[in-house]
């Protein structure tokens, strides 16, 4: 891999030198695992191994799930209770399965807002990031499919609500939602062909991983002050980075174990707490519950889908110049997924030439505001669609779109960005002071994350 | 920024999944039921009076058509026992009578029946298909520490009844302060001292709802005791393994740190 200079596996024994000469894969696993890495990483760049892990988590209890599930409508719903009630340890698995998709989904929001506060998306790193977006695509999808296989209420009536969202397309949508369905409603075939597409979107999502991270090993990894590693030489490299192995995997692998210990604390004492206990109702067609709600990680989607009413000024003026094709159920859903493409974006709509958010004093406001309002979001989102909450979600998710589409570029513009460090070294000096100069280093305070 | 995040998101969870509870404003009153908290266990006998409960008056109308007879011997009934229970229910066997299919009593690798005669919902998972108090103040904390709440529901519904009757599109509802829009249309189906327990306890209405809940809890859950040892034994070797790691860490970074290493 290109990059920073470092050094490569030497192959030493004749058996190592005859399988490298084939296939260099030892090599290949050596400068990954080896690679300099930013000595002043924080704990917010814990969260990639936390993500791999979980992919791994739900892969591992995935297989084993699909040993007991029958994907029928008639038996979905008894095979989940088989599992809960008569498979050993299956209900622990199961748990584990539920819960691991929360904690994934936790730990993908941190990552993208650590990305989004350190200026990560931005060049060289484009590529990483745009990958990234993919992976959470991905992701949502595959939560989604396989929050409909138990088949209880909020399953079926979720999945009806989300693929009813694609008969908003103009001409084609009733066609293409007949097709996604597989029929004219939710039934067997949409249950068959959502846990098909269940089990095969997570190899997508890990061979996007690995893309994910090798691009991220070209350009190197971001850092705190989003100052690049110096690559002139290996020594001058050597001052600003540690190796991957053992700096960075021992401290990920501590950061894990406190969220697993967490995680373990949900999933045994409270595991259907971030559920909903409408779920453990069999799917019933003719019935429709009173609330359905997403689950909680696609609320603050769900809301700025449902915050673009047909009273709402944009609205009336997208319906009247597109002569009625965009109405409002397509505009929310314009919206939806508009708020995931202007956040892909960010690379090209950030015009400041500082990377890391902790050296633009207007930009860290700005940032917060975004954080709060995303869970604001979250919060409307499980809100019944009735004023205040409308109201809410529409301020919400027009700052959403404004942060991305207006702030972020116009801030580079206005915004005097603080003094940079001029390379990593000197800002991990100005924490962990070297002995002799300790005493002229300890007068500059350093800015507090 | 890290901390900021874990509270805000910890803050937002509990908000967020408010709003499932959030629905009606019906009266869910707080039982303290023995098997709440991370440490909380079942009163085997509580679920012995609840399942006489269930039989006597609830397995008229509801089923509980996922849960096998068998596992009643986690109640603490002998295979006797669980044997001569089992033979009171009638299941349709389809292999009897050369494939035409006849009744036959029940035996313990038998699921107790489904009940659809009556129109009455399978009370399997009920108490875990509704959710009880969830405040204080609509942040969730009470489901946090002492669990969704569906037997507290399931409690106050059988002792939320006012004896107010009305009649509506030709049937009866009856007026009950835990359902969420406040009228039911099934009867009040204990009034307290419907069953007497071998032992002489309490069969108080409140008492009676308390027990038949708890026992519809392990209906619905019957592996939570097995579920928090577990998590117990995880949250315990990780908070050593996290202790461990913690010092490697300290250890292996001490000298890029410049500290002393001890």
């Amino acid at each position: 891999m290109a990059g920073i200079p470092h050094d490569h596996y030497e192959p030493k024994s004749g058996a190592e030198q005859w399988l490298h000469s084939r296939l260099p894969i030892v090599g290949l696993l050596y400068d990954t695992i080896m690679i300099p890495t930013p000595k002043n990483l924080n704990w917010m760049w814990i969260w990639g191994i936390v993500l791999t892990f979980c992919l791994a988590l739900q892969i591992i209890t995935g297989i084993i799930l699909v040993m007991h599930y029958t994907p029928h409508v008639d038996l979905a719903f008894a095979s989940v209770e088989h599992i809960m009630r008569n498979v050993n340890g299956g209900h622990f698995i199961r748990y584990l399965h539920m819960n691991g998709a929360s904690l994934f989904f936790i730990a993908v929001y941190a990552h993208i807002f650590r990305g989004l506060y350190y200026g990560s998306y931005k060049a060289p790193r484009e590529v990483t990031w745009i990958i990234g977006m993919l992976i959470y695509l991905c992701m949502m999808g595959t939560a989604f499919m396989g929050y409909v296989l138990p088949w209880g209420q909020m399953s079926f009536w979720g999945a009806t609500v989300i693929t009813g969202l694609f008969g908003a397309v103009p001409f084609v949508g009733e066609a293409l939602q007949t097709w996604l369905l597989g029929g004219p409603a939710v039934d067997n075939a949409t249950l068959n062909r959502f846990f098909s597409l269940h089990y095969l979107l997570p190899f997508v999502i890990a061979a996007l991983v690995a893309l994910h991270i090798w691009a991220f090993h070209t350009t190197g990894n971001n850092n705190p002050t989003g100052v690049e590693v110096r690559r002139g030489s290996k020594a001058e490299a050597e001052k600003d980075t540690v190796p991957f192995w053992p700096y960075y995997v021992i401290k990920d692998l501590f950061a894990l174990a406190v969220i697993m210990a967490v995680f373990f604390a949900i999933v045994g004492f409270m595991p259907n707490y971030l559920g909903h206990p409408d779920n453990y109702i069999e799917a019933n067609p003719l019935v429709t519950p009173a609330h359905i709600v997403p689950e909680w990680y696609f609320l603050p989607f769900y809301a700025i889908l449902r915050a673009f009413t047909s009273e709402v000024w944009i609205v009336i003026i997208a319906e009247f110049l597109t002569g009625g094709i965009v109405d409002a159920k397509f505009f929310g859903v314009l919206a939806m997924f508009g708020a995931i493409v202007v956040m892909a974006l960010a690379p090209w709509l950030d015009t400041s030439s500082v990377r890391s958010g902790r050296y633009r004093p207007m930009f860290k406001w700005w940032f917060w505001l975004l954080v709060v309002d995303f869970f604001a979001l979250m919060w409307l989102g499980a809100m019944p669609a009735e004023e205040p909450y409308a109201t809410f979600s529409l301020i919400a998710s027009t700052y959403w779109f404004a942060y991305f589409l207006v702030i972020l570029p116009l801030l580079g513009v206005i915004e005097k960005p603080l003094a940079q460090p001029s390379t990593i070294e000197e800002d991990f000096d100005a924490h962990y002071p070297p002995k002799d100069s300790a005493s002229a280093e300890a007068a500059a305070p350093t800015p507090a994350e | 920024m890290f901390k900021k995040l874990t509270i805000a998101v910890a803050l937002t969870l509990g908000l967020a999944s408010g709003a499932h509870a959030a629905g009606g404003e019906s009266h869910v009153e707080d039982f303290a039921f023995s098997f709440e908290g991370p440490f909380g266990t079942y009163d085997q006998n509580q679920l012995q009076r609840g399942l006489k409960v269930y039989t006597e008056v609830c397995s008229a109308c509801h089923g509980l058509q996922y849960v096998p007879l068998r596992d009643l011997s986690q109640l603490g009934y002998t295979e006797e026992e669980v044997i001569a229970y089992a033979a009171q229910f009638e299941i349709w066997d389809p292999t009897l009578l050369d494939g035409e299919g006849d009744f036959r009593p029940a035996i313990p690798t038998d699921h107790f029946p489904a009940v659809t005669s009556a129109g009455a919902p399978d009370l399997s998972l009920m108490a875990k298909a509704r959710a009880g108090f969830h405040g204080p103040y609509g942040l969730g904390l009470n489901q946090l520490f002492k669990g969704m709440g569906g037997a507290e529901y399931v409690a106050s519904l059988m002792a939320g009844y006012t004896g107010e009757e009305k009649e509506e599109a030709g049937a009866i509802l009856y007026e009950n302060t835990a359902f969420p829009g406040g009228w039911i249309s099934m009867a009040p189906p204990l009034y307290g001292e419907d069953v007497d327990f071998d032992d002489g306890h309490s069969n108080s209405l409140h008492h009676i709802s308390a027990d038949v809940s708890a026992f519809l809890m392990w209906a619905a859950e019957p592996k939570m005791m097995q579920r928090k040892e577990a998590g117990f034994i995880g949250v315990f070797f990780l908070i050593v393994l996290s202790a461990l790691l913690y010092l490697v860490n300290k250890r292996l970074w001490a000298p890029i740190k410049r500290k002393p290493t001890a």
